[in-house]
């Protein structure tokens, strides 16, 4: 890879306490690349993402977004890398006082200081994109299905045009019709911005929709990544154990004996 | 276990807690003063703190200055000073009771309303939406609370002590057969700006403490409906306490050490 990676993690730690999440990890993605990161509950995914993010520091290693270091910012520094983000969250976090369309135009009227009534119809032409009517926004949050709420999320994650675009398990507490309509519109949405995505997920039917190189975090690091379709001869038995769901193997599950 | 050792950690989690609370208010603070500022958010807390507490407030106001009356005429009558009432009623009213029971009777409702909705927007997610959404959640979440707190007490303590004096002569002119002009005259006359004035301070601090507290104990709240639960009594047992020590050094720097 020539050119800057958009996002370049080396040797990240994190640890809480005497629990170590991250224990060095290792990862860089590329302009318009979506990678998508698969491990199991507790592994440090969405640790990760909040380094990422700024929103955890990192105890240790280094954190790049277009070649520039990104940990420990503040003030405006700050403020202009979050600007190049949107995230949806895993329980979709939509405001449950403001209706659908504020919440999609959030950061268009309070970041980017767009006049109310261009950000409602952008709020509405992108609810559009992702297949809900006008009617929809003026609703509230929790008057929608929980796959309507997903849509919302995924709606305002993308509303401000972002560079980078996180999914924290976007499929999960979803059915499988209504998990590959979200990871659908995921890939296109994705597509029509050229953003670069990462993703954390346990979903293997989501990851090889919507990645284009899958990593494995386990333990708090790296310990596989490659193209999603060599994923079923990656060769590592861990990464075998995960996508096919086995209880034996490697992998322990940290369950208490009474 | 060693008995001291507990008695030391209890104590260095108490200064643990004690440190933290302060940082979160000098942050809160210094937010305050920079911009931006979401005015529309501020109008929206006032009515919500200030307009819809009026009911409660009022009602505690008249019928803590009908009982004061009350008291104070089956006290005094022992030593023929049934004239004092009317003073009685409007110095305790003005100066103690009117900002302690508007303060305390708001911090139940207010700040535990605080506290459960910020604990429910962290364990949901939405305050870490609001920093992907590129919004400082100090700045949008706690300053508006703060700086409406703060503001409204003194408003609220107003019609509080307005409503005291009047339950005071309400029983004092119907039930104990003063004459209203009398009343009237001899609570104005011994009655000084600064027992009015003093009455607004107090509530003033009142507010930020109920605000602060609710602030506090929400966005730092853990866990699920459990932590937010806990939040909320938290932050009305604290504010509580708060209330009645700052009142007493508030009465000492402005009536005693003048």
């Amino acid at each position: 890879m020539t050119d800057v990676p958009k996002i370049q993690l080396t040797g990240v730690k994190k640890s809480f306490g005497d629990k170590h999440v991250l224990r060095g990890v290792d990862l860089a993605i590329g302009k318009a690349e979506s990678v998508v990161v698969i491990g199991g509950s507790g592994t440090g995914k969405s640790v990760m993402l909040k380094t990422i993010l700024g929103m955890m520091n990192p105890d240790e290693g280094s954190i790049k977004i277009d070649g520039v270091e990104a940990t420990k910012l503040s003030g405006r520094t700050q403020d202009a890398h979050l600007a190049k983000f949107g995230m949806l969250f895993q329980g979709s976090a939509l405001f449950d006082s403001l209706s659908v369309w504020h919440n999609v135009a959030f950061k268009l009227i309070q970041a980017q200081h767009v006049a109310r009534k261009e950000a409602r119809e952008r709020a509405i032409a992108t609810l559009a994109s992702v297949g809900l009517s006008a009617s929809v926004g003026d609703l509230y949050p929790v008057e929608l299905s929980g796959g309507m709420q997903k849509r919302v999320a995924l709606a305002r994650a993308i509303a401000s045009r972002p560079d980078i675009i996180f999914f924290d398990e976007p499929t999960t507490g979803l059915d499988p019709i209504m998990a590959d309509v979200i990871n659908e519109l995921i890939v296109k949405c994705v597509r029509e911005l050229g953003a670069t995505t990462l993703t954390i997920t346990h979903d293997m039917a989501s990851a090889r929709k919507i990645a284009d190189r899958i990593a494995m975090l386990y333990d708090g690091a790296i310990i596989w990544q490659g193209h999603k379709n060599d994923i079923d001869h990656s060769g590592n038995p861990y990464v075998d154990q995960f996508i096919h769901g086995r209880a034996e193997g490697p992998i322990k599950m940290q369950v208490k004996k009474f | 276990m060693n008995p001291l050792a507990l008695v030391g950690r209890t104590f260095l989690e108490f200064l643990k807690s004690v440190g933290h609370l302060a940082w979160f208010a000098s942050v809160s603070l210094s937010h305050c003063v920079r911009r931006p500022f979401y005015f529309y958010q501020i109008s929206r807390h006032i009515l919500d703190i200030g307009y819809f507490s009026l009911p409660v407030v009022g009602l505690t106001a008249l019928f803590t200055g009908m009982v004061l009356a009350l008291q104070s005429h089956s006290g005094f009558s022992r030593f023929d000073a049934e004239s004092a009432i009317p003073t009685v009623v409007v110095l305790s009213i003005t100066r103690e009771l009117g900002p302690v029971m508007a303060g305390l009777m708001v911090a139940g409702r207010v700040g535990a309303s605080i506290a459960a909705e910020l604990g429910t927007m962290r364990v949901t997610e939405q305050i870490d939406a609001l920093t992907t959404l590129s919004t400082n959640p100090y700045k949008y979440l706690i300053v508006p609370r703060l700086i409406a707190a703060t503001f409204v007490l003194p408003l609220l303590v107003t019609v509080a002590d307005i409503i005291g004096v009047f339950g005071g002569f309400m029983v004092c002119v119907y039930r104990l057969k003063f004459n209203p002009a009398n009343y009237i005259s001899q609570s104005w006359h011994y009655l000084e700006r600064s027992d009015f004035t003093s009455g607004l301070w107090k509530a003033a601090v009142f507010g930020f403490i109920i605000a602060l507290m609710g602030c506090y104990h929400g966005f730092n709240s853990k866990g699920g409906a459990q932590g937010v639960g806990a939040a909320a009594t938290n932050a009305v047992v604290t504010a509580s306490i708060l209330i009645l020590i700052s009142n007493y050094l508030l009465t000492g720097i402005l009536f005693v050490d003048k």
